[in-house]
């Protein structure tokens, strides 16, 4: 198969612009980015067709020998829809998060403060599982220590034994 | 086998039910299906004593090469009785173990015989992948009977620990068992060890799947989850932790060992391992107080004693591993039935408080005595004659010449010299009296608690002098391993240097017991070595900790420093992959026609705009600037159905930007250094380099023609249709769009959801007078316009549009109204032309729904929400969920009707005027798709439109409505604080909208906009 250079050209110009608008931290620049990503994606699966044809439609003429793959057409046909959804869902989160409106200044950055308290959060989780394990640890210690000779504990065992 | 496998499910599945019914009783009812088993085990014995093997296949996934099979040879069968046999004991003791109130005791009887189905499972699976996954089942089940207290911490974390240990063994081994199928060929464990093989592959799969073996028969540095393990109820000790599973370890070396047992590294791990395991786990158990736990380091001493036999690697081992492990089974089932009896009946398990119950219970200490015995290996029982076998078979391979022989004898002999010690204080601590306490008080039992560990104890004495009986079929097994060897199990074999072996082992051991005290003094002086318990704490802790850290590292940098890490990983790994690239097209050519640079030129330049311009609105243009491009790509190129499609999706999205930016101020704040931007161009133009390249790359790999032509026939064939992108779509791969109108659903829910937080249900916006002028005789009444004023005219002004007098003068066109007012129903005619015409010409379900999605569109801005109200009066909802039910409803129709689901039917018919026509069940798909599209348009609509308009509408200021208290508008809170997400707050737009300082920085954003506010302010002036 063979390329057209111009189109290759095209692609990636839109994609590095793409990129370098979508790494702002403005959800509006994200959603631009997002556009010519998607637009440059397209593009991709378009020039996995290969050279221009004649249109997928059979007439039972002549132009079915030069039908254009339409793999890459039934793919992109969708994901131009689902772009358009995905466009959509953006600005309403766009929207949304300007509503809110509540985020300081570091956007989603955690800060330090944040982080504290998350590594608080876990480590109340693990110190669970860590008690489990000392209680499991303990109660095989116990078995083995103090003393080996059954008169020493007679008096505490009597009592319990008497308690049962 | 299979069957009885099914059955065990099936029946698991139902005990909890039963037990709500039946209570206790339940124990006996399900342990007829192991004694069922263990019979149909019995069955086999022929076959097995004539050297063959009971083989069932079933195939499962012959892709992998993976099938069903199960075979029991002479090792199957052993292992098999002694899962189902003392399953069945453990589930009949169980009914006199619990009591009737036992919390979740449905659960434990069903997880117990599940467990005893899957035990049966994986000693007989022949397959390799099938064996394993029995493997994991019965940690997951270990890890539930484990945790049966579940209030327990004891519990929760012995439970953790086993499922994490055997697990890990697990994961371990299946890196082996994928290595030695593959090496194999084949996933049949008896070819496997038939042929063995020596490649270095084989080798180190075999070592990988010791060492899963190790872990799951708990041995050193495995062995500290079993005695933790203690903390389960006492059956479930008994079974999973002295008989069964602990034995699967055993059982894997032991399936092994005859093909791999000289394969390097083989002996030196399994004897070292086993050997120190003996001596650690025996030194330990004698230190213990709790008589369970003394049973529980006795059993990983004789898991380790086992694992040393049966790994050998001689015929005679083999034969004495045999032996052992069905000794080991019985004595220590039976003790820790015993000791769950003593526990139940007693309240306690430290031998320091119990006392006299030896005397008082002799039925019960004779049980346990013959039990301790074999444990000890005293004759005549079981367990001397296999210790009697282990002893000959290790000198005779010393005396060949074996230097691992020497090691493996002196040993075993040193462990069970403290195997007799601890023997002897397990029973002396159980039963003795001690004079200084008085005897503990038993509570009464019923006399069938103690029948199961009678039963198993009568097999220990029998088996002892009749060994005769079962060394045919052990003798099977022991002949598949490679050697000489003669050897017969039975009780007297003359005087021979084995006996004096053993006469001396339990001379000392008995030895040491009666000098217990002193043992214990020095025992306790002997600083602890590091403990494998500890180490597994610190380990899992250290893990536990790594693990939170690395993420509080890695996702701490907000949304452009998550993409920069996945995009910098893309293009390292694909940059590195390209450049080892040997493909390259054969031509590349610069255009593919002259028009062709200059829609480049156009999208280049607006692309470089785009990133460059700080207007929103413009930014957006020169987006779709880009967008437009490739529709006259697609134009000219031969995808009319793409350029339909985009044109249309180019015009609807913008027009959505535009409805929500218009809220926005209209200049995007910089908030990134310059250092930064330099990054972001070096990352973007990476990117665009290796997508590039990717391009070209995938267009020269690309060897076979493409599919034009199949899928050509395929279309007008199969499909009845002409237009091979749309046929493709609704019928060769419907699927993919079933997928993709999911998606569509799922960004229409998300984006009201995102609007309308109190729910979408809320009433469309409708015009109060709608119900009446729906009405027929009304129908071409003249509406008079209350804006315009009608007087001096002969006739009354009429309105286009019925929500156009909703909308304020200024913002209405009367020319825009009369377009729409014309244009709407030819464009719904129209896309539905589209929708149906797509089968032969461009169009299709995705076209026509854009198109009546654009219509719609037309009419809100030409009216406002309450023309949308109008043009649409249903909830969009309803219309994605009829699209849904179109679409999946031609997939399970053609279900019923062929059997594969979105399978096309056509029905073709000539009509006197249309002519031939044909309609097929694709077009209903199609129309689902359709639906799809204008729900999502109106949804779209309704959330960025209506609804913001709404928001919009509270935010205003109301002039002549004092009353109501102003919302103040979101810019206020964004002025301060609000502009993070990139909100230039200088910005003129925001200075406007912001309220006066006097309102005070309230910054509650609105929530819940009442209705009433909602009917009064756009209508209320027209009333």
């Amino acid at each position: 198969m063979s390329a057209s250079l111009t189109l290759v050209i095209v692609m990636a110009v839109m994609y590095a612009a793409g990129i370098y608008i979508m790494l702002e931290r403005s959800l509006t620049r994200v959603l631009i980015g997002f556009l010519l990503v998607g637009n440059a994606t397209n593009l991709l699966i378009f020039i996995m067709s290969g050279r221009p044809g004649s249109s997928p439609i059979v007439t039972g003429t002549a132009l079915d020998e030069t039908i254009v793959d339409p793999l890459p057409q039934v793919l992109m046909l969708t994901a131009i829809v689902i772009n358009f959804g995905m466009t959509a869902l953006l600005l309403a989160l766009i929207y949304r998060s300007w509503w809110l409106a509540q985020l300081g200044d570091e956007g989603d950055t955690l800060t330090d403060e944040h982080a504290a308290e998350t590594s608080a959060d876990s480590e109340v989780t693990f110190r669970s599982s860590s008690d489990d394990e000392a209680a499991v640890q303990a109660s095989l210690d116990a078995s083995e220590d103090g003393s080996d000779d059954d008169s020493g504990s007679t008096g505490s065992s009597d009592q319990e034994a008497g308690t049962r | 086998m299979a069957t009885i496998l099914l059955v065990f499910l099936l029946v698991s599945v139902i005990t909890p039910t039963l037990t709500r019914l039946i209570g206790l009783r339940v124990f006996y009812v399900v342990a007829v299906l192991p004694a069922a088993a263990f019979v149909y085990t019995l069955t086999q014995t022929g076959v097995i004593t004539a050297g063959d093997a009971v083989v069932q296949t079933l195939p499962w996934i012959p892709q992998l090469g993976i099938s069903l099979t199960f075979r029991v040879d002479a090792l199957a069968w052993l292992l098999s009785l002694v899962v189902t046999g003392v399953g069945a004991l453990v589930l009949i003791y169980c009914a006199r173990y619990f009591d009737a109130d036992e919390p979740s005791l449905g659960r434990f009887a069903a997880l117990l015989l599940a467990f005893a189905g899957t035990m049966y499972g994986l000693v007989t699976a022949d397959d390799i992948l099938v064996m394993f996954m029995f493997w994991e089942i019965t940690s997951v089940l270990s890890y539930l009977l484990i945790g049966h207290y579940t209030a327990k911490r004891e519990s929760r974390g012995a439970a953790l620990q086993a499922l994490l240990v055997t697990t890990f063994g697990g994961l371990v081994m299946l890196v082996g068992v994928v290595m030695i199928s593959v090496d194999a060929g084949t996933t049949s464990l008896a070819d496997i060890v038939a042929n063995p093989s020596d490649s270095p592959v084989a080798i180190w799969a075999v070592l990988l799947i010791l060492v899963g073996a190790l872990s799951k028969s708990a041995l050193i540095p495995f062995h500290f989850w079993l005695p933790a393990a203690m903390a389960a109820p006492t059956p479930v000790s008994a079974y999973l932790h002295a008989a069964a599973m602990v034995k699967a370890g055993i059982y894997l070396t032991a399936r092994f060992a005859p093909g791999y047992a000289d394969s390097p590294g083989w002996l030196p791990v399994l004897v070292t391992i086993g050997v120190w395991t003996m001596l650690m786990g025996a030194w330990r158990s004698l230190r213990q107080h709790d008589i369970k736990l003394m049973l529980a380091y006795g059993t990983v001493s004789q898991l380790g004693f086992l694992m040393v036999v049966v790994g050998f690697g001689t015929r005679d081992a083999a034969l004495a591993g045999a032996a052992l492990l069905l000794a080991h089974a019985l004595y220590k089932a039976t003790l820790f039935l015993v000791v769950g009896i003593i526990d139940h009946r007693a309240g306690t398990r430290d031998w320091r408080k119990l006392s006299g119950i030896g005397r008082r219970e002799p039925a019960l200490a004779v049980i346990a005595l013959i039990a301790v015995a074999s444990m000890a290996g005293l004759p005549p029982l079981l367990g001397f004659v296999a210790k009697e076998s282990v002893f000959t078979a290790f000198l005779e391979a010393g005396l060949a010449g074996d230097g691992w022989g020497w090691i493996a004898l002196a040993g075993t002999a040193l462990g069970s010299v403290l195997t007799v010690a601890y023997s002897a204080k397990f029973f002396w601590g159980a039963f003795g009296t001690r004079p200084a306490i008085s005897d503990t008080p038993l509570h009464a039992s019923r006399w069938d608690f103690a029948l199961a560990p009678g039963i198993l104890t009568v097999a220990t004495v029998l088996l002892g002098p009749f060994v005769m009986l079962i060394d045919p079929m052990l003798a099977a097994y022991a002949d598949t391993v490679p050697g000489e060897g003669d050897y017969h199990l039975a009780l007297w074999h003359g005087f021979e240097p084995a006996l004096f072996l053993s006469a001396i082992v339990v001379l000392l051991g008995l030895v040491i017991f009666a000098q217990k005290k002193r043992v214990a003094r020095w025992q306790a002086s002997v600083p602890a070595w590091v403990d494998a318990g500890h180490g597994y704490g610190h380990t899992v802790r250290f893990i536990d900790r790594i693990a939170a850290r690395t993420t509080h590292l890695a996702q701490r940098g907000g949304l452009p420093q998550y993409l920069s890490t996945i995009l910098v990983v893309f293009v390292l790994a694909l940059g590195a992959a390209s450049f080892v690239n040997r493909t390259w097209p054969d031509t590349v050519v610069l255009w593919d026609y002259p028009a062709q640079v200059i829609i480049g030129l156009v999208m280049i330049i607006a692309t470089v705009m785009a990133a460059r311009v700080g207007q929103r609105m413009t930014a957006v243009l020169l987006a779709g600037v880009t967008g437009y491009g490739l529709v006259t790509l697609f134009a000219f190129h031969g995808a009319p159905d793409l350029a339909l499609t985009q044109a249309l999706v180019e015009s609807i999205t913008l027009v959505v930007v535009v409805l929500v930016l218009r809220r926005l101020p209209s200049r995007i704040a910089q908030h990134n250094k310059p250092m930064h931007r330099r990054r972001r161009a070096v990352i973007g133009a990476l990117v665009g380099l290796t997508m590039g390249t990717i391009a070209i790359i995938a267009l020269g790999a690309r060897q076979w023609p493409d599919m034009a032509a199949e899928f050509a026939r395929l279309a007008v064939e199969e499909g009845h249709g002409n237009n091979i992108v749309n046929v493709t779509l609704v019928d060769i791969r419907a699927w993919d769009t079933m997928g993709e109108i999911m998606v569509l659903i799922v960004v229409a829910t998300g984006v009201a959801s995102l609007l309308f937080v109190s729910g979408r249900s809320e009433q469309m916006p409708r015009l109060r007078e709608s119900r009446k002028r729906r009405e027929p005789q009304n129908r071409r009444r003249i509406v008079a316009d209350p804006h315009a004023s009608s007087a001096g005219h002969a006739v009354t002004r009429q309105s286009w549009l019925l929500g156009g007098r909703t909308q304020s003068p200024e913002n209405r066109s009367i020319i825009i109204e009369v377009l729409v007012r014309l244009l709407f129903h030819p464009a719904i005619i129209v896309s539905i032309y589209l929708l149906f015409a797509g089968h032969n010409l461009p169009g299709g379900g995705f076209a026509g729904g854009l198109l009546a999605g654009l219509a719609l569109v037309a009419r809100y801005l030409a009216g406002g929400r309450y023309e949308l109200g109008e043009a649409a009066p249903i909830d969009p909802g309803k219309i994605l969920g009829l699209g849904v039910v179109l679409a999946v409803g031609t997939a399970v129709g053609s279900l019923f009707v062929s059997g594969i689901p979105l399978e096309s039917a056509y029905f073709e018919a000539d009509l006197p005027v249309l002519g031939h026509l044909s309609f097929g069940t694709s077009s209903i798909f199609d129309i689902g798709v359709y639906l799809v599209v204008i729900g999502l348009t109106l949804d779209i609509l309704r959330s960025l439109g209506s609804e913001i308009d709404r928001q919009s509408e509270l935010d205003e200021p109301g002039d002549d409505d004092p009353e109501h208290p102003t919302v103040p508008p979101i810019g206020n809170a964004s002025s301060d604080a609000g502009d993070a997400i990139g909100f230039d707050a200088s910005s003129d737009w925001v200075q406007a909208e912001a309220p006066a300082p006097g309102e005070g920085p309230q910054t509650a954003p609105i929530t819940q906009p009442d209705h009433a506010a909602d009917e009064t302010s756009p209508t209320g002036g027209q009333r």
